[in-house]
């Protein structure tokens, strides 16, 4: 198995060389199937990774690459499978892989067709490279190739300006939190002479050292999680990139990309568990970050973008759970949400496709009547997200919230389930905007609706299932039920120094309390959920065209102006001193030292040539002078 | 002893012939006339014709003389060219004014 | 008394020198540097130099000088055909020739100490020891003029021809 794990990472990449360079030259089926495949092939791998990691209890290391050895810095290109990135493997490839099918109905009209899935194989690549690496170096490969393949695949029209732009934008801020991560990573070689994760985890474990480097180190980490994981104040460039094909929302922005940050705290969760002040950190981010992209939710009107400020509020939610160091349930909840928001993203394009390309919820309704299996497996999300009982969001929620009101007090909980309640109300608002009441789009939408094809729902099914039953993966103790806390146990898996990868961290609370706090959660999310359905359906509380808000309406409807903020305070300012710039450097500075160059020599040569004018009497008086200057220079 | 030599120090016909070359050069640099030209260059080196051979009688050296001898073979001979080339630029400009002379130049 | 007739001599000739540069009638000029000539003529005399005074009385004064009168003749240039000069242009000329002047002399001031080489000899100067002397060490240059005054004569004649169809 050792020598087969390379396989996983390098068969996508395989598909992305064929279909970049030949991609064109194939008949689209064909295109689609080797990219699919690719992923398949990762997913069977992975699994077989995954039993022997179950089997023998001990990661499986794989050594590669001796990339660079430069003084006492020796960094290979190798591959760590234990418990944790086992996990995240699965979800990759496995999510991917139904991403990659339903592409291959969804795009099937477009012209760049094997040039998505070219790009869909090198994400996966980079993600899997990045779960996968045994040093730090190999997570920043992957993060970088996955912020790569975002802009590629943000901007995948990319005939359309405003697209490009988006695509920019993601990056951009992504290299922002590129820095703090980069620091983080000079911090931790400088403190412990090595990226390697076993290194450094084992020298923690052995030498003590001080707090204030572990704080900064972490603090360090989580800028960068914060840029790619989209928390404030880098999270703006999410709801851009929905200009991007849905597949890529559901893969990239949804289900994987976005929870590296995750998985790099849960990763050094060893050297968070140190720091307590980073911890708080992580978590007051984390909560603000959910309640204000819960709150810019609930007045979107275009499909996508409800469900990308709905991604932000749940990365918001996990990473509170990380705070509260509850880091196998931030890992629980990445589980289920990949099911469910991959479900709700396909389901949403599913929407998409067949309204010909129309996004704005107003102009949708009663689509249940004409997309029944969209329609089902899209209530199957909208249930799962809003944390119903039974189904998997309910679970993994309902752990976040029990460690929130276990190590962060009364208030804590109250903010995390303020944030759950807007959930279930901006979801339910989504939902009953769309399939419920009476159509409101054109006459020929009306005609091209129709169910989208196999290749798309099938998916989209086996995607619902898995929301519905996740949350036997981890269910809680106090419940008596087996298997109880399957993914925790697993997590904690020993590492090659024996320790858990991902320790367990158990709720302090009595069972009677934890009884009481879920029918809480249960109760708010039905609540709101009927509260929706009783007011979205009818006809008269569509909402308004954009002209007609005003008051909180507005000011919800325009995301609290953050984009009109950092156009303020950092792109005119950045504009403005890059013209100063080039104004004074480079038009005036070096464009005149090099023109003056020339023009010093011109008038040098205009100056001498004066001496040639013709007239003998001057030339005379120029040779005896110049014979005088050569007696003196002889004489003196 | 020649008389000459005992009564008379070799740094006066020095400063004779250099002022009757300073002599000379002035009148290259002011005159027009190209045939007073060509008459201070021959005043030039007759200047130093005259040191020449006052060198080789204080030194008693026969080398100077002969020297002398072939400046005023090469005078004779650049005379007569340079009076030919004179008379040729007459005949195209219709004067001997060396400042009609300025096609030279960039 | 030698220093006397240096004297007035070496004044004469500074003075017809000048007389040449500066007299506004070209033919005036010629007959000025004749004088000179013949002034120079006189101290070469006087430096017991026969053979060098003779050849410069009749290569200078009775062959350049005639051949000068004779071009001034046939340019018919008796009168005065000069245009004044500027000030400035005379005062930096005069400046010019100055510096050399004053350059030259300043370079060989402090004394000039005379090398004791050959044995004082009176006679050198005379047709007998020059002729000797020409005629073994310096052969060669001497032949090397004949053939310079050999390509004269065949330039400046091809230089004054008016048809240039030979």
């Amino acid at each position: 198995m050792q020598t087969l794990i390379p396989l996983i990472p390098f068969l996508p990449l395989i598909g992305f060389a064929v279909n970049g360079l030949f991609g064109g030259r194939m008949p689209k089926s064909v295109s689609g199937w080797i990219g699919s495949g690719s992923v398949l092939l990762s997913f069977l791998l992975s699994v077989m990774a995954f039993m022997e990691v179950s089997a023998t209890h001990a990661p499986i290391r794989s050594e590669v690459y001796p990339f660079m050895s430069v003084g006492s810095l020796h960094i290979g290109f190798g591959f760590l499978v234990d418990a944790l990135s086992a996990w995240m493997m699965l979800i990759v490839t496995g999510i991917g892989f139904l991403i990659h099918v339903y592409s291959m109905g969804y795009m099937h009209d477009d012209d760049g067709f094997s040039r998505f899935f070219a790009y869909l194989n090198l994400f996966i690549f980079s993600m899997l490279l990045l779960v996968m690496g045994d040093n730090f170096l190999m997570l920043f490969f992957g993060w970088e190739g996955v912020g790569l393949c975002s802009y590629l695949l943000i901007g995948f029209w990319y005939t359309n300006r405003d697209y490009n732009l988006a695509a920019n934008k993601a990056f951009i801020m992504n290299r922002i939190g590129d820095l703090g991560l980069l620091l983080g990573m000079f911090l931790i070689f400088h403190t412990f002479g090595s990226l390697q994760y076993e290194t450094v985890f084992k020298h923690l474990a052995e030498n003590p050292v001080e707090t204030g480097v572990i704080t900064s180190i972490c603090l360090l980490l989580f800028i960068g999680a914060i840029g790619k994981s989209a928390q404030i104040p880098l999270y703006t460039w999410l709801p851009d990139a929905m200009a991007g094909p849905t597949p890529v929302s559901a893969l990239i922005h949804a289900a994987t990309m976005v929870t590296a940050g995750i998985y790099l705290v849960a990763r050094c969760n060893g050297l968070f568990s140190l720091s307590h002040e980073a911890l708080q950190v992580v978590a007051v981010v984390g909560m603000a970050t959910s309640v204000l992209a819960a709150l810019i939710g609930l007045r979107q009107n275009d499909i996508k973008k409800v469900l990308a400020y709905s991604t932000v509020s749940q990365l918001g939610l996990m990473f509170v759970a990380l705070g509260m160091g509850a880091y196998a349930s931030a890992m629980f909840h990445v589980t289920t949400h990949a099911f469910f928001k991959a479900l709700l993203f396909l389901g949403a394009g599913s929407v998409i496709h067949a309204m010909g390309g129309e996004q704005d919820i107003r102009n949708m309704g009663g689509l249940r009547k004409h997309l029944p299996v969209t329609f089902w497996v899209f209530l199957a999300g909208t249930l799962a997200i809003s944390g119903v009982p039974v189904l998997s969001g309910f679970f993994s929620k309902d752990e976040i919230l029990a460690h929130t009101f276990d190590h962060g007090g009364p208030i804590w909980w109250a903010l995390a389930s303020f944030s759950s309640l807007l959930t279930a109300v901006y979801m339910g608002r989504l939902l009953f905007l769309t399939f419920y009441g009476s159509f409101r789009g054109t006459h020929e939408q009306a005609h091209h609706l129709h169910e989208s094809p196999a290749t798309m729902t099938i998916p989209l099914i086996i995607l619902a299932i898995l929301s519905i039953a996740g949350g036997l993966l981890n269910l809680p103790h106090f419940m008596h039920l087996e298997p109880s806390q399957w993914l925790a146990h697993w997590l904690a898996g020993s590492d090659a120094n024996g320790q858990a990868v991902v320790p367990m961290t158990e709720v302090h609370i009595l069972p009677s309390t934890e009884w009481m706090l879920m029918g809480v959660a249960s109760v708010v999310a039905i609540v709101a959920l009927a509260y929706t359905y009783m007011v979205y359906t009818k006809p008269q509380n569509v909402p308004a065209p954009d002209e007609q808000l005003s008051g909180w309406g507005k000011i919800l409807a325009g995301k609290f102006y953050v984009d009109e903020l950092y156009d303020t305070l950092f792109v005119r300012p950045t504009e403005a001193f890059s013209k100063t710039l080039h104004y004074y450097v480079d038009v005036w500075a070096i464009d005149g030292v090099v023109e003056g160059v020339g023009k010093g020599f011109q008038t040098l040569g205009a100056t001498f040539r004066r001496l040639q004018n013709g007239n003998i009497e001057y030339y005379l008086i120029g040779m005896v002078a110049g014979g005088i200057g050569l007696l003196l220079t002889y004489f003196l | 002893m020649l008389p000459i030599v005992q009564s008379v120090p070799i740094d006066y016909f020095v400063y004779l012939c250099t002022a009757l070359f300073a002599i000379g050069v002035f009148g290259v640099l002011i005159r027009r006339n190209a045939i007073v030209v060509l008459m201070c260059v021959e005043l030039m080196l007759n200047a130093v014709n005259l040191l020449l051979a006052a060198f080789s009688t204080y030194l008693s050296d026969a080398q100077g003389q002969i020297m002398v001898f072939f400046i005023m073979v090469v005078a004779a001979a650049e005379a007569a060219v340079g009076l030919g080339i004179l008379v040729m630029i007459y005949r195209n400009t219709k004067s001997t004014d060396i400042s009609l002379l300025d096609n030279l130049k960039w | 008394m030698t220093l006397t007739i240096f004297l007035v001599l070496g004044v004469i000739s500074l003075v017809t020198a000048l007389m040449m540069v500066l007299a506004r009638n070209p033919v005036h000029s010629v007959l000025y540097l004749i004088l000179t000539f013949f002034v120079i003529a006189a101290l070469y005399i006087l430096l017991n130099a026969q053979f060098l005074a003779v050849v410069h009385l009749i290569v200078y004064a009775g062959a350049i000088m005639v051949l000068f009168l004779f071009v001034l003749m046939l340019l018919n240039l008796n009168k005065d055909t000069e245009p004044q000069k500027s000030a400035a242009w005379l005062w930096s000329a005069a400046a010019t020739a100055g510096m050399l002047l004053v350059v030259l002399t300043g370079a060989l001031r402090g004394g000039i100490q005379l090398a004791a080489g050959n044995p004082p000899n009176p006679q050198v100067g005379l047709v007998e020891n020059l002729g000797k002397v020409l005629f073994t060490d310096f052969v060669v240059p001497f032949e090397i003029a004949g053939i310079l005054f050999l390509a004269a004569m065949v330039g400046a004649v091809l230089v004054g021809k008016r048809d240039l169809n030979l």
